[in-house]
């Protein structure tokens, strides 16, 4: 049966610079249980078609064509009328649960506004269906939360609470746009699975938006590919993923990385350049207590050691808050490190004074993950990139700088044209190129890349990765490549460092910890990592480690994965790190089932 | 949230202690004092004066001897200008003057100047916004100095409707202009940062999650917007209240209200020191509470504070 007909719809927004054909005129059908994927890059009109079906452009936007829902023509009625249909008939969910729900209301309240509206429903009737969505979501400890700000959940159950307020009227569709593009990989993982099982035991239609291949593989029945407004490519998920006919697609396929597949990089054996010993970084968070309050620290890294080669690339992944990105800070001293010691070339650089360290900062560099925002707007991409040069070469002369310049800029893909322009004026991917060509610009021997793919789209992701390994293979520079996405990591690291709330949990080359992880928090990270392959994603077997990843300011969440230590009252246990094989280190753990059942026993 | 209200309390002592030594030593590095005239007195006159009045005394004991009397006695001493009349009685008398206008023109700016931005906002670009607009920086560019004298010239000297000045124990036909000429300025001022803080939230995230729940635009605009929007309105509010109260010296000057602004303002120019401290001192206490009141209010507006 079809659920939602949408009949060649144009979508074009009034601009100060004209009109913009945002959405070319699409045809598609979404029939009852199915999950529709729609694919597309930023700017291609994936969200901007279902947004005008579902009559929440914005003013200066125009849709035409027609848009059918179980038979009746939805497009461009008044705003009233459509409110029956929104949050009755078809749910909607977005990407980033935190700015989704309304801060200021809680859980409970937000959920019963769409019963009193849609259903008359309020009072305890409301709340006991409230309650049965929650727990329909998995939320642990349902009833707690309906009395919880938004703010005061973590962000997968927020997503969590969004899907259960979409489903509260059981809509005949549901269109999820990117809904877990904000989220952790494992969390990913448990909300797609969630809901998979409600549009088979519910029949609910599922319009899933997204940019990631590996998702649409998991879920995807059939999809669309869509590209600057027009559908270029469209068929039965399984079909498309052999054999992609148009070459966007082919190029879409080929730019996604693979957390299963991947030649392996070779191992560099160069000399060791940077060693960090027990590295801690521990903040000071305020909490209540006494007259004036008290602070606790919060041990963003615990004693993390590892050493890297010239030349080598070492990725270090873990999910948020697990403390990737300070450590990388704490390294550069860009925060200062609460204990442990940083040797760069045997000088000890947590040692250095300000000069020393200055001098330094010539071989030592790092490109962040916003490009725009991490660029001043008011200086040309040539002054930010010729900026090194002045502060560390002042004998160059005007001339010799530009020239400089202006051969990083070819090097890494900006035309010269480009000189005079400004960040703005740029797209993501070349603002990226010019981070890197700042960074690069003194030829660091050390590059620090702090997530700096994960903002850009895929195929851009690609392409700037390829330049980080030319670069690399040109310079010789060494990297510590940080990412929340496994899959990029594996394809530019050699090793892999896994974090866990400020722990490493295992080290070792990159297609070790992809193909034979050892610890059940790698398993469990890698297990979740979507393949865009339709039938080896749905064939794999995931690992579901129960529970959701618990605060750093939780004593006992450090040993999750010793349970049998927190069982013997050990709570300040460390790990140990065992090498199982030569360059392969693991941290202690107790084995994965018993982890299971222990969890599963606790929460029983 | 008691707890922190005591800390916030206990802060405020040292606060306004600082205040008043701040105040009581760069009132006396200026030059002259109270007895200090065009025609000088002879200076065993000038030192029998300044010997009643403390004045004679080293700075340190001058500032002891203030403290002491204010803690212990609750007494700010006498005017040094004004014959006979103590700093008590001067706020006793002014203050609540004051204080009713004053808040009656914060009133009335803030539930003006609110409805004005939010209906500004909810129907952004149309007539109905450009007309708001056009008031709210209109308004914002009357000062109450210039509204004064408009007012008087078309409602009492023009129109003959209203009285030009006086007191008369506040009834409302003194009170309407007082109101209107120091409220006029902060109300354009409160319509324009509640209607550029309305349009952002209308084009939030969560506002888009309400409208696809099929909520109506009244409890879009009601129960989801109206809190977000009114957070920075209210960092803005807490000044405006002392400002209101301080700022009357105009109010006081072309009404004849008799309220603190212009003894403060003569308080200076006579220095008077006593006047000027016991004055300086009640705002700065009132800022303190204000303020207070206001990061209370937030948390209340935002659940993400909490105390």
């Amino acid at each position: 049966m079809t659920i939602l007909s949408v009949n060649d719809l144009k979508v074009d927004f009034d601009t100060p610079d004209g009109t913009v054909n945002a959405v070319k005129g699409v045809s598609f059908d979404i029939r009852a249980g199915e999950c529709l994927g729609i694919v597309g890059e930023s700017g291609s009109g994936k969200s901007q078609s279902f947004m005008a079906a579902m009559g929440l452009m914005p003013p200066n936007g125009r849709a035409t064509g027609g848009v059918e829902l179980q038979g009746e023509q939805i497009l461009n009625l008044p705003v009233s009328k459509l409110n029956r249909i929104r949050g009755a008939d078809v749910g909607m969910i977005f990407q980033d649960p935190l700015t989704a729900l309304t801060p200021h209301l809680k859980i409970g309240e937000q959920m019963a506004e769409v019963l009193k509206v849609h259903k008359g429903l309020s009072g305890r009737e409301a709340r006991a269906q409230c309650l049965d969505w929650l727990d329909r979501v998995r939320i642990p400890e349902a009833r707690r939360r309906l009395k919880q700000y938004p703010h005061e959940l973590s962000g997968g159950m927020r997503q969590r609470v969004m899907i259960a307020q979409a489903m509260l009227c059981e809509p005949k569709l549901l269109i999820a746009d990117e809904p877990t593009t904000a989220l952790d990989v494992t969390v990913q993982a448990e909300v797609l699975d969630l809901m998979d099982r409600l549009k088979d035991e519910l029949g609910t239609a599922i319009a899933l938006i997204t940019h990631d291949m590996g998702v649409v593989a998991r879920m995807c029945d059939r999809i669309k590919v869509m590209r600057l407004g027009e559908f270029v490519e469209e068929g039965e998920a399984k079909a498309i993923f052999d054999a992609p006919s148009h070459a966007y697609t082919q190029r879409l396929l080929e730019a996604m990385p693979r957390i299963d597949k991947g030649e392996a990089n070779r191992t560099e054996t160069g000399e060791e350049i940077l060693t960090v010993d027990d590295m801690k970084v521990h903040f000071p968070i305020r909490v209540e207590g006494g007259l004036f309050g008290r602070t606790v620290p919060l041990k963003a890294v615990n004693g993390v050691s590892f050493g890297l080669r010239a030349g080598e690339t070492l990725g270090i992944v873990g999910e948020s808050g697990c403390g990737k990105s300070t450590l990388a800070r704490a390294v550069l001293r860009l925060v200062e490190p609460t204990d442990g010691t940083v040797s760069w070339f045997g000088k000890p650089l947590n040692q250095l004074d300000k000069k020393a360290l200055k001098n330094e900062r010539k071989d030592l560099q790092i490109v962040f993950q916003d490009p725009l925002a991490s660029l001043d707007p008011r200086m040309t991409i040539a002054d930010s990139i010729a900026e090194p040069l002045k502060t560390f070469r002042p004998e160059l002369s005007k001339s010799e700088r530009q020239a400089e310049v202006v051969a990083m800029m070819e090097r890494v893909g900006l035309e010269r044209e480009k000189y005079n322009r400004y960040p703005h004026e740029l797209s993501g991917g070349q603002n990226q190129r010019v981070g890197i060509a700042r960074a690069m610009i003194n030829r660091p021997k050390l590059i620090i890349c702090d997530e700096a793919v994960s903002a850009l789209d895929v195929s851009i992701q690609a392409q700037i990765v390829t330049l980080l390994k030319e670069l690399q293979a040109e310079f010789g520079m060494s990297m510590l490549f940080i990412s929340h996405d496994l899959s990029v990591v594996r394809e530019i690291s050699n090793r892999i460092m896994v974090l866990y709330l400020g722990r490493v949990v295992e080290m070792g080359d990159a297609d070790t910890i992809c193909t034979a992880p050892v610890h059940p928090y790698t398993r469990s990270l890698i297990s979740a990592v979507p393949i865009p392959d339709p039938v080896a994603e749905r064939e794999r077997a995931r690992i579901r480690l129960p529970g959701e990843l618990p605060s750093p300011l939780d004593p006992r969440a450090a040993l999750r994965f010793l349970p049998s230590k927190l069982a013997a009252g050990e709570e300040d246990y460390v790990p140990r790190l065992t090498e199982v094989a030569p360059g392969h280190m693991v941290a202690e753990h107790d084995a994965l089932e018993d982890i299971m059942a222990r969890e599963k026993k606790a929460a029983a | 949230m008691a707890l922190y209200v005591l800390r916030r309390l206990l802060v405020a002592i040292p606060t306004i202690m600082l205040l008043v030594v701040a105040s009581f030593l760069m009132m006396h590095v200026a030059p002259g004092g109270p007895f200090t005239s065009e025609r000088p007195l002879p200076p065993e006159v000038l030192a029998n004066i300044e010997a009643q009045y403390g004045l004679d005394q080293p700075l340190w004991k001058q500032l002891w001897d203030y403290f002491y009397n204010i803690v212990v006695h609750f007494d700010f001493g006498p005017s040094f200008v004004q014959k006979d009349r103590s700093v008590n009685e001067i706020i006793a008398n002014g203050f609540p003057i004051s204080l009713t206008y004053g808040a009656l023109s914060f009133l009335a700016a803030t539930l003006v100047g609110v409805s004005l931005g939010i209906t500004a906002a909810i129907r952004h670009n149309t007539w109905i916004d450009y007309v708001a607009v056009s008031l709210g920086i209109a308004a914002q560019a009357l000062p109450n100095f210039i509204m004064g004298p408009i007012l008087i010239l078309t409602f009492t000297l023009w129109l003959g409707l209203l009285p030009g000045g006086g007191w008369n124990g506040g009834q409302w036909e003194y009170l309407i202009m007082p109101v209107i000429a120091l409220s006029t300025s902060y109300m354009g001022s409160i319509a324009r940062i509640t209607r550029s803080s309305m349009l952002e939230v209308m084009n939030s995230n969560f506002i888009r999650t309400a409208r696809a729940k099929g909520l109506p635009d009244r409890a879009i605009i009601w129960r989801h917007a109206m809190k977000p929007t009114l957070l920075p309105v209210i960092s803005y509010l807490g000044p405006v209240f002392v400002y209101v109260l301080t700022g009357s010296v105009f109010v006081d000057l072309y009404f004849s209200t008799g309220g603190l602004g212009q003894s403060y303002v003569s308080s200076a120019l006579t220095r008077d020191y006593a006047v000027l401290l016991g004055i300086t001192i009640l705002y700065g206490a009132l800022t303190v509470i204000v303020n207070l009141l206001t990061d209370l209010a937030y948390a209340w507006f935002d659940p993400k504070i909490r105390y």
